[in-house]
């Protein structure tokens, strides 16, 4: 009996050890394999031109119309959803500070939303758009991202205030200031890393996101000059490329994915950065 | 000494504010301070409708449908024929269920287990490595998951596992779309877990091993005792979010409107569905209105599992 | 004494709950005095200096009833904004809570949201109030510093300072010396009694020692209620409760 214990706990540690890795391992053949198929593709034609004729047969071009594409939605939704979410964040735990239920029955909702997937998000959002006579275009994909990611920052922020010690807020109150100079001159000093984190956060979802986009911001080969032309996104141009039958089509796609890996491994390694630097204000509890 | 000087001086600062300088600027500073509210509150009331504004949005369009057939007849037949009206969603739904319980077969043993090596047995360094994996893996869109199955998974299935058992395969299949989706939901699961794990008052553990009890009997018998409706809600949040994944799902899974009968056979689930067909059946309104009710149902399935899941969750923190 | 106190509290209650956790206090507390309110642990005095404050706003499950009357105003029940009672009231916690800013800018904030703004006004104020918490001569070189950076000793009193900036007629300091060192501790207490000429002084403690060395006027409060009250000397020399006199004995300690 007592060696049978000892087997099985020896067994499952094993196992355990086995779990991490396979995670581990996972995130690191996804990245490698997307290096080895996506670098020989990518020059530095494929990220600063434009599609020319052909790019759809493998002939010349780029994808610069689905990066700055992307770029432009991801950036205005998550400044539109910074506009929207913050508030709401310093809301939650500054002025409704009292109304813990309350407080707390947003939280639920807002869990609730961050759950609803994003092609619920594209269908809503494509049903607004033509309701409101809207074509496919950049802005019907800002407003959809944009609902689709405030669930995301609104949370994300309200983990991170949630943590600041009731003290500051008592010391706040008691030198006269009101909830607002609270909230936008204490408590967002106080958060300002978790914040840009969470902002990070939102604007990688927002890059990354294919669902949400695919009805309403169209695809064109063009950089959209204005708010209510058709716009390419990464997502989509990696998704239609692949299914081209064209092997050159297909590397690009893969180039392509490779262009989005970085930015999102580029926009973590940004939040982890911002989070250690700007500590120095932050009072330690 | 300093003390006394600014008793005297006290009233020239009194008067430097003037009693109309006082006003103007308490005016000023209550008016800022409204207006931030108003604007919060605003938002707040965006946040908060959102959900019904989502709900009642695609319950109206697919109205038409709803009205047109019985709901009954629509999710339980596989007559799946759109240029005749026939809209069965039985194939799909199907589909979405074979691929989300085997994702979540693979998902929540791995994320079960890593999440007990992580909060009970391992050491910082080990922490400090896995944590940004699980940080990034969770960042990774979704579409590049997709190219990773097609390139990694949808090969080895064709070329390996299916030869193995006997089997053929092209390899876009439902075994294919439940292991993308399962890695996709790995750091989603394991994130919950490790949180409802650190929870575990230590004196639970402490106690247990009092009483002589070794590490792995306190972890199988007291802590994931525990811990167990947290480990049914995670896996429950898990399933919200495979249900309703779809760009990685569509790009391996085939797209076959049949009812799958293995897992090397492709499927067809729900959120491809729409994503596929979106955009071309303008032209048909009940076409329409049957893609927006396949949308509807993933909400409120989403929703039902998320709602379950948390609600478990709360009940258990607020236990402590 | 009756004639000039500073704040009165009348018949005041509060309660969590069924639980109470203060229990009919009547207070006068004179004006310009230090004023020690003496106690075990858990027997209200900081909640009850909270609720001079109105910070108790902050914990909706706190049911507050009487009346605290301060320079003729019932601050329970007023009108007037209380983020400008507020600022009559100078807080010091038990431990410092420098706000997320630079030393300067700690100082400097109170002055700001009250409106002042001008660059060589504040840089006047900040300087004369860092000077009144003896901080001056360490931070002058380094204003821009985070406060975080302090010392414990020195965030407390920079935390005095930036009460003091406010102008206010009153601190009320919660155990403010328990997270320093004695030395410390010895600076705030030394600043306490010069600062007695200008201000009402309202301090939470349960070192028997300290009380000794700067009180003007005794509190004592045990389980949520007020035993006793009077003159320092009064409550040392001649304790009138039983309760009171085994505590100055030490055997709560």
């Amino acid at each position: 009996m007592r060696r049978f214990r000892h087997t099985e706990e020896k067994l499952f540690r094993v196992l355990m050890f086995l779990s991490t890795n396979i995670i581990v391992i996972s995130l690191g053949i996804i990245i490698f394999s997307i290096l080895y198929k996506g670098l020989p593709s990518l020059t530095w034609e494929m990220v600063s031109q434009t599609p020319k004729g052909g790019f759809y047969f493998g002939k010349e071009g780029g994808i610069l119309n689905a990066i700055i594409g992307s770029l432009y939605l991801a950036v205005a939704s998550t400044v539109l959803a910074l506009l929207i979410g913050l508030p709401v964040a310093l809301m939650m735990n500054v002025h409704l500070i009292k109304y813990t239920k309350l407080v707390n029955g947003i939280r639920f909702l807002l869990d609730l939303l961050w759950g609803v997937p994003s092609i619920v998000y594209g269908a809503f959002g494509f049903t607004v758009m033509i309701y409101f006579g809207l074509k496919t275009s950049l802005l019907a994909g800002i407003i959809t991202v944009t609902l689709f990611i405030i669930p995301i920052m609104v949370r994300a922020m309200d983990e991170v205030l949630k943590t600041i010690p009731r003290g500051l807020m008592e010391t706040a109150m008691s030198l006269g200031s009101t909830s607002s100079e609270i909230s936008y001159r204490v408590y967002l000093k106080q958060v300002i890393p978790g914040l840009v984190t969470a902002v990070l956060l939102s604007f990688g979802r927002a890059i990354g996101d294919a669902a949400s986009v695919l009805f309403t911001t169209g695809y064109t080969d063009h950089i959209p000059t204005a708010l209510g032309q058709p716009t390419a996104t990464l997502p989509l141009a990696i998704f239609f490329q692949l299914s081209s039958p064209i092997p050159e089509v297909q590397n690009r796609a893969y180039a392509s994915a490779l262009v989005l890996t970085i930015i999102i491994l580029a926009t973590s390694i940004l939040s982890r950065y911002f989070s250690k630097k700007y500590q120095k204000n932050r009072i330690k509890q | 000494m300093l003390t006394l000087q600014k008793r005297k001086s006290k009233p020239k600062y009194k008067n430097f504010q003037s009693r109309d300088v006082v006003r103007f600027f308490k005016v000023k500073r209550h008016l800022r301070s409204k207006l931030h509210t108003t604007w919060m509150v605003i938002g707040l009331i965006v946040v908060i409708l959102l959900p019904f504004i989502l709900g009642v949005g695609l319950y109206i369009k697919s109205l038409l449908l709803l009205e047109d057939q019985s709901l009954f007849n629509l999710l339980f037949s596989s007559d799946w024929r759109p240029l005749a009206g026939k809209f069965g969603f039985l194939t799909f739904i199907i589909s979405s269920v074979w691929v989300t319980i085997i994702a979540l077969l693979i998902a929540g043993p791995i994320c079960l287990l890593t999440a007990i090596h992580l909060t009970q047995y391992a050491k910082n360094w080990v922490l400090k490595v896995v944590h940004p994996v699980i940080d990034i893996l969770a960042g990774i869109p979704s579409v590049i998951f997709g190219v990773w199955g097609i390139l990694i998974i949808v090969p080895f299935i064709s070329d390996y596992i299916a030869p193995f058992l006997g089997k053929q395969s092209s390899g876009y299949s439902i075994l294919a779309g439940s292991i993308v989706l399962a890695v996709m939901i790995i750091p989603f699961i394991l994130n919950i877990l490790i949180e409802v794990f650190r929870t575990l008052p230590d004196e639970l553990k402490e106690s247990s091993l009092s009483l002589g009890a070794t590490k792995w009997q306190t972890i199988k018998f007291v802590l994931v005792k525990k811990a167990f409706p947290g480990i049914i809600s995670a896996f429950g949040l898990g399933v919200s979010r495979a249900f309703g994944e779809t760009i990685a799902v569509l790009m391996v899974v085939g797209n076959v409107t049949t009812i799958p009968k293995g897992l090397f056979q492709p499927g067809y689930p729900l959120p491809a569905l729409i994503a596929n067909n979106y955009g071309e059946m303008l032209s048909i309104p009940l076409y329409d209105s049957a893609l927006m009710l396949a949308a509807l149902v993933l909400f409120v399935v989403v929703m039902l599992f998320n709602l379950g899941s948390r609600i478990a969750i709360s009940r258990l923190e607020e236990k402590g | 004494m009756e004639e000039n106190a500073k704040i009165r509290v009348n018949d005041l209650n509060l309660s969590i709950g069924k639980q109470k956790i203060l229990k009919n206090i009547n207070l006068e507390i004179p004006e310009r005095k230090i004023t020690i309110i003496l106690g075990p642990s858990g027997c209200g005095k900081t909640t009850f200096l909270k609720t001079l404050n109105r910070l108790t706003d902050l914990y909706p499950e706190m049911h507050v009833t009487g009346s605290i009357t301060i320079d003729n105003d019932d601050i329970l029940h007023t009108h007037k904004d209380i983020t400008l009672l507020r600022q009559k009231m100078g807080l010091l916690s038990q431990r410092p809570y420098p706000l997320p800013m630079n030393i300067y800018n700690n100082v400097a904030y109170g002055l700001r949201i009250s409106g002042r703004k001008k660059r060589r006004f504040l840089d006047k104020r900040v300087e004369h109030y860092l000077k009144q918490a003896n901080l001056w001569d360490e931070v002058k070189d380094r204003l821009k510093d985070p406060a975080s950076a302090l010392s414990i000793g020195q965030q407390q009193r920079l935390c005095l300072a930036r009460g003091l900036a406010v102008d206010p007629d009153i601190i009320l300091a919660d155990e403010p010396t328990s997270a320093l060192d004695p030395i410390s501790s010895e600076a705030i207490e030394k600043k306490f009694v010069e600062l007695k000429q200008q201000y009402t002084i309202v301090m939470v403690t349960h070192v028997l020692r300290q009380a000794r060395r700067i009180a003007d006027y005794v509190v004592f409060m045990y389980l949520g209620e007020v035993i006793e009250q009077g003159t320092a000397e009064e409550i040392f020399q001649n304790p009138q409760q039983e309760i009171t006199k085994q505590y100055l004995k030490g055997a709560f300690n």
